[in-house]
């Protein structure tokens, strides 16, 4: 491919993506009134689409405040780190098998340690705003991640297993005859529920609890700073599904009758309506059941599956 | 955890749910006759005020929120000389209907009462009275009193018999 391709891509992807963390405004919002018989936004444009429109101009024109007792550099610095690191990690997403921004050869790992560079925009946008409920926003945030990280990327290792590759194009290749979800259900569950975690998305918004620490990491952010932690969250709510549709289920395979950008965008779009029924109907966890489930439950069970993943495949292959 | 996988189906089956919503200004809330809306002064079937001014709504109210003063016309009928009602304290308690004792005053279902200027909710007699019976149609209060206040001879009123006259010996 030719430099200007390479550059058109990146730049296709950019606004995709950020088209879809704005828009992903108006379906949330839309979708979680619908599941509780309400109607939502509805005035602003046709359906009330327009609400997208509406709140971005009402964050741009918010007072951007920095409290005098933040510290102000880091204080400025972390929302955009996690809009960086989850925009970084949708280099190595296969939306097709031309549409790749990189097809690193260590994907997967690379895509584990963007997400956790997510974790500072927490830990330094908590701090730097010297505020108790921020602080102790942050510090649920920095264990909560550290904890689900850890199998999240256990869980990831069984497909690597199976297909021998961190590429994510290899793995989408593998998935030609039988998508992994039938091969590693287990492994998809452990994914999932790490990857709510670490998009720190309800029932596992322990840093934001708004009902207990009024909002967070983010209490002390206004205007276009809070947009970016915003952003953020609907970025890394597509990221986590695109990539358990990549890793689980087939990524852009399906039937000839559509594209594969557009089956890769349905199975996304489908994941994403899951997160948003999860914030409809579950409660939030107390933030210890939370750690033990995750160390106790989650940890063991991702180990179990990686053994006897391992232990199949060697019989297999002899 | 199975109770978890049941919460999110039965959330789900949501949307194939009706909504509950009423979208406000265009679509109006159905409110039953009896609800307790803007209190009204209403008037008897002459045209007469009903208010006989005899405090016992202000007595009731639990916020202190009307205010009245009695007066007599030339022919002794009571009527309150000004009643004022604080509709920024008024808790639609539904009390001063209850204590009333001519169906003067009512609370009708209505309640976009809502003003920009504070002192717009302080409503006067001219803003309470309405031209209506209200809910009791055909009671004059002066057609069943004993007094003769202009509206009814001795023994004109409503199951009222004529005096009786005590120099006649007719039984």
């Amino acid at each position: 491919m030719t430099v200007m391709q390479h550059v058109w891509i990146v730049l296709g992807v950019l606004f995709v993506l950020l088209n879809i963390a704005a828009g992903l405004i108006w379906v949330e919002r839309r979708m979680l009134a619908m599941w509780q018989d309400r109607l939502g936004p509805n005035r602003a444009g046709p359906l009330g689409i327009l609400i997208v429109l509406a709140d971005t101009l009402k964050l741009f024109f918010k007072e951007d405040w920095v409290p005098p007792f933040a510290d102000k550099w880091v204080f400025i610095f972390a929302p955009a780190v996690v809009v960086g690191s989850v925009l970084m990690s949708f280099v190595i997403i296969p939306f097709t098998p031309q549409i790749i921004v990189a097809d690193l050869n260590v994907g997967i790992l690379f895509f584990l340690a963007m997400s956790s560079l997510g974790v500072y925009s927490i830990v330094l946008g908590g701090w730097a705003s010297n505020n108790k409920y921020s602080l102790l926003g942050a510090m649920r945030g920095a264990s909560q991640m550290i904890a689900y990280e850890v199998f999240m990327g256990l869980s990831l290792m069984g497909v690597v297993m199976l297909t021998g590759s961190f590429k994510l194009g290899d793995i989408v290749n593998a998935q030609k005859d039988m998508w992994f979800v039938i091969k590693q259900p287990v492994a998809l569950i452990i994914f999932f529920i790490a990857g709510i975690a670490e998009t720190h998305r309800l029932p596992f918004d322990i840093p934001e609890a708004e009902s207990e620490l009024v909002a967070g990491y983010h209490s002390e952010y206004s205007g276009m700073k809070f947009g970016m932690f915003f952003i953020g969250e609907y970025l890394g709510i597509t990221l986590i599904s695109a990539v358990t549709v990549t890793m689980f289920f087939g990524g852009w395979l399906g039937w000839s009758f559509l594209p594969p950008w557009a089956w890769f965008f349905l199975k996304t779009f489908a994941f994403i309506l899951f997160f948003i029924l999860l914030r409809a109907s579950l409660p939030r966890p107390r933030y210890d059941q939370l750690m033990e489930t995750g160390w106790k439950i989650l940890l063991p069970l991702a180990l179990l599956n990686l053994m006897i993943t391992g232990a199949v495949a060697l019989l297999i292959r002899g | 955890m199975f109770s978890h996988i049941r919460t999110i189906w039965l959330t789900f089956l949501h949307l194939f749910k009706r909504h509950v919503t009423i979208q406000y200004p265009e679509e109006k809330v159905k409110l039953h006759p009896r609800w307790r809306g803007r209190i009204v002064l209403t008037k008897d079937p002459d045209g007469g005020e009903r208010c006989v001014g005899c405090y016992l709504c202000a007595v009731a109210c639990p916020v202190d929120c009307i205010a009245l003063q009695a007066t007599e016309d030339e022919n002794g009928r009571r009527y309150p000389e000004f009643f004022r009602i604080n509709f920024s304290r008024c808790i639609f308690c539904g009390y001063c209907e209850d204590a009333c004792p001519t169906y003067a005053i009512q609370l009708i279902p209505d309640f976009e009462m809502a003003e920009y200027n504070r002192q717009n909710l302080v409503f006067e007699k001219e803003d309470l009275l309405i031209n209506s019976q209200g809910k009791y149609p055909g009671y004059n209060f002066y057609k069943v009193a004993g007094m003769n206040a202009g509206v009814k001879q001795k023994g004109e009123g409503e199951n009222e018999d004529a005096p009786v006259d005590i120099h006649s010996l007719m039984p």
